[in-house]
């Protein structure tokens, strides 16, 4: 079974809004370390190494390194 | 401050006899740098029968950061070349680390979590003690020629020889060697003079090390801190050693300046935050360093053979720098032990390269990874670290991703061209190319440990079922140990089983008294297993056949596997078989 591209949560707008949410009142800083923490624990519930490296190249597909980087 | 130095210090330099010959003296092996590394390549080579000369620059400790923790299989290595017994009464036996955060303890990893072994997952011991039992051992040993302040300062490789040119205290002269091990360190000059970079990365971190010696009712665990109170946003590393030495390990960033931070002013106040007040304590020996994780891209020049650090070079965290070193030296020793009695063809020395540079990828890979997390090198790795860290107390998942060092253990050389590819099907981990893995043995009224009856030559490892061995089996079994390359046998019975049963005497046997052969093994009546003279194993098969034995020998020697008259058809119908 490979990454789950079609429409899978159960209420978007809903799990959107959470998300958005979760970050409220946050300095950039901790929203850096929120988002670090929710990739963690996501990522242990899913498992699969094949899954998350997929997820890995969809995030970074398009994403040209910076000059110098 | 007292001064860590090695009894070497009373040995000093003796004038050889081949110094002010006419013609350089030639010898079969030289071994250059008296470290733990060459020390255990001498005397694994002589005990082997070749006669071999260690130079050593020096006649003291070497200067810089020293090794302290050694793995169960370069303890297992010990032993079997005579000094384990020694080092291990006089190190310090551990199992357990812990990894705390803050003032949380996030983290807690038992490296032998099973019983049956004769030796533990490390000791802790001074670099300095163990060569000291080194040294002593490889004055034991006939055939060891240890010659302090001699200085290698030319070399001269030939497609047939290898001359150096040595300095001592007397003036210069030349040596003539068969192959030359180059075991001089990180900043290798041999190295140097050949004209060779390693290549890799380095890290911009500097630690420093303080040893301390004090009375302390601590435990001997390995207690590793991200950010702890008494060092804010570095880590700090407390280990103990032998004789009531204590290794502090201080992460201190790129920008501080490496002589300031040596100066005891500078290191009493940090070794106090660490051990609280009222801890009395004397600086024992202390050093700034950096590091780097970089190998050479082989380490067979010809006849000259890499080994340790002036091969491949890891960060401290993970034991990984002596430990391998001294893998490198006794996978060298037998096979040049081999190839210079002509029981194999000088390929078998490519297999060097083939086995350690991998094992050098494999320690590079776990080094490099534990750097990441302890010295993260970008805002974003830092970021992901602190969040494993910050869940580490709550979430048992993230407790597996806390990596302030991962232990060496030994590496499975699976890829290797020695090993003949399993033709029947087993479970377990002792593929071709592990470790043999230890497991108690009785023999008569005698306990001791499977380990000890493997290595120095081929052993091939029968699992009887306790019954008598037909006759053809036993004169087989014995016919392999007459070979040019001998295959010995080591019977192994089950429990309670009567040995020797239908046994001749000169064909050993023991008793797998709890049953853990059988079961690390995956034997059962039958299984045969051959193990290198390094106690790797290389072949093994659920039933004996001495035709493919002498085979599984060939190959583990880079002989031709049909090359050996009178079992050339049989061994070509068990490979038409597989």
């Amino acid at each position: 079974m490979g990454l789950c591209i079609e429409a899978n949560l159960q209420d978007p707008d809903d799990f959107y809004e959470a998300l958005i949410d979760a970050h409220r009142g946050l300095t950039p800083q901790q929203s850096e370390l929120l988002n670090a923490k929710l990739i963690l624990l996501l990522a242990n519930h899913v498992g699969d190494l094949d899954v998350l490296r997929e997820a890995l190249d969809r995030a970074r597909a398009g994403l040209a390194p910076a000059e110098g980087a | 401050m007292r001064r860590a130095v090695s009894e070497k210090a009373a040995i000093g330099y003796v004038r050889s006899t081949d110094e002010g010959t006419a013609e350089p003296v030639r010898h079969p092996v030289i071994v250059v740098g008296a470290g733990p590394v060459g020390l255990c390549a001498a005397i694994d080579l002589a005990l082997g029968g070749v006669r071999v000369v260690l130079l050593d620059e020096d006649d003291t400790a070497s200067v810089g950061s020293r090794a302290i923790c050694f793995a169960k299989r370069t303890l297992e290595i010990l032993d079997r070349i005579g000094c384990g017994d020694a080092v291990v009464a006089r190190g310090v036996s551990w199992n357990l680390g812990k990894v705390f955060c803050g003032d949380d303890l996030v983290y807690t990893f038992d490296l032998l979590p099973e019983r049956g072994h004769r030796r533990p997952a490390f000791i802790n011991l001074q670099q300095y003690l163990l060569e000291e039992f080194l040294i002593d051992r490889a004055r034991e040993v006939d055939g060891l020629s240890l010659r302090w302040k001699n200085r290698v300062v030319g070399i001269d490789p030939s497609p047939d020889s290898v001359l150096v040119e040595v300095e001592t205290p007397s003036g210069r002269y030349r040596l003539v060697c068969d192959y030359l091990i180059a075991c001089d360190g990180a900043r290798s000059p041999l190295r140097a003079m050949l004209g060779l970079e390693p290549r890799g990365q380095t890290f911009k971190d500097r630690f420093l090390i303080s040893d301390v010696r004090m009375h302390a009712g601590r435990s001997t665990e390995r207690w590793f801190w991200f950010d702890p109170p008494f060092h804010r946003n570095q880590s700090a590393l407390l280990h103990r050693q032998a004789d009531d030495v204590w290794r502090c390990d201080f992460q201190l960033g790129w920008e501080a300046d490496p002589m300031a931070e040596k100066a005891p002013e500078r290191v009493i106040p940090r070794v106090r935050a660490l051990l609280g007040d009222g801890v009395d304590f004397e600086l024992e020996w202390v050093s700034v360093y950096t590091f780097a994780c970089q190998r050479l891209e082989r380490f067979r020049h010809g006849r000259v053979l890499f080994a340790g650090d002036s091969a491949h070079l890891v960060s401290p965290f993970g034991a990984r720098g002596a430990n391998s070193g001294i893998q490198d030296a006794e996978n060298l020793a037998w096979k040049l032990r081999m190839v210079l009695r002509g029981a194999a063809p000088d390929a078998l020395l490519d297999t060097y390269d083939d086995e350690r540079v991998p094992a050098a990828d494999d320690n590079i890979r776990n080094s490099t990874r534990s750097t990441d997390f302890i010295t993260p090198k970008s805002d974003v790795s830092r970021r992901f670290r602190d969040a494993v860290l910050a869940l580490a107390k709550d979430h048992p998942f993230a407790r597996r991703l806390v990596n302030s060092g991962r232990l060496s253990v030994p590496f499975s050389y699976a890829q290797s061209p020695l090993c003949t590819p399993d033709a029947d099907a087993f479970a377990g981990a002792m593929t071709p190319g592990s470790p043999a893995a230890d497991a108690p043995v009785r023999s008569g009224d005698s306990d001791s440990w499977l380990l000890a009856h493997l290595g120095g030559e081929f052993t091939g490892v029968y699992a009887s079922d306790g019954g008598p061995l037909p006759p053809h089996v036993v004169e087989d079994m014995l016919a392999l140990e007459r070979d040019a390359t001998p295959l010995r046998t080591l019977v192994m019975v089950p429990a309670r089983a009567a040995l020797h049963a239908g046994a001749r005497p000169e064909l050993p046997a023991v008793e797998d008294v709890d049953g853990l052969f059988a079961l690390r093994y995956d034997a059962r009546p039958g299984t045969y297993y051959i193990v290198r003279p390094d106690q790797h194993v290389c072949a093994r098969r659920r039933s004996f056949d001495a035709a493919w034995a002498r085979a599984a020998v060939a190959r583990a020697t880079c002989r031709p596997v049909h090359a050996d008259a009178g079992y050339g058809r049989r061994a070509a119908a068990v490979e038409r078989r597989a």
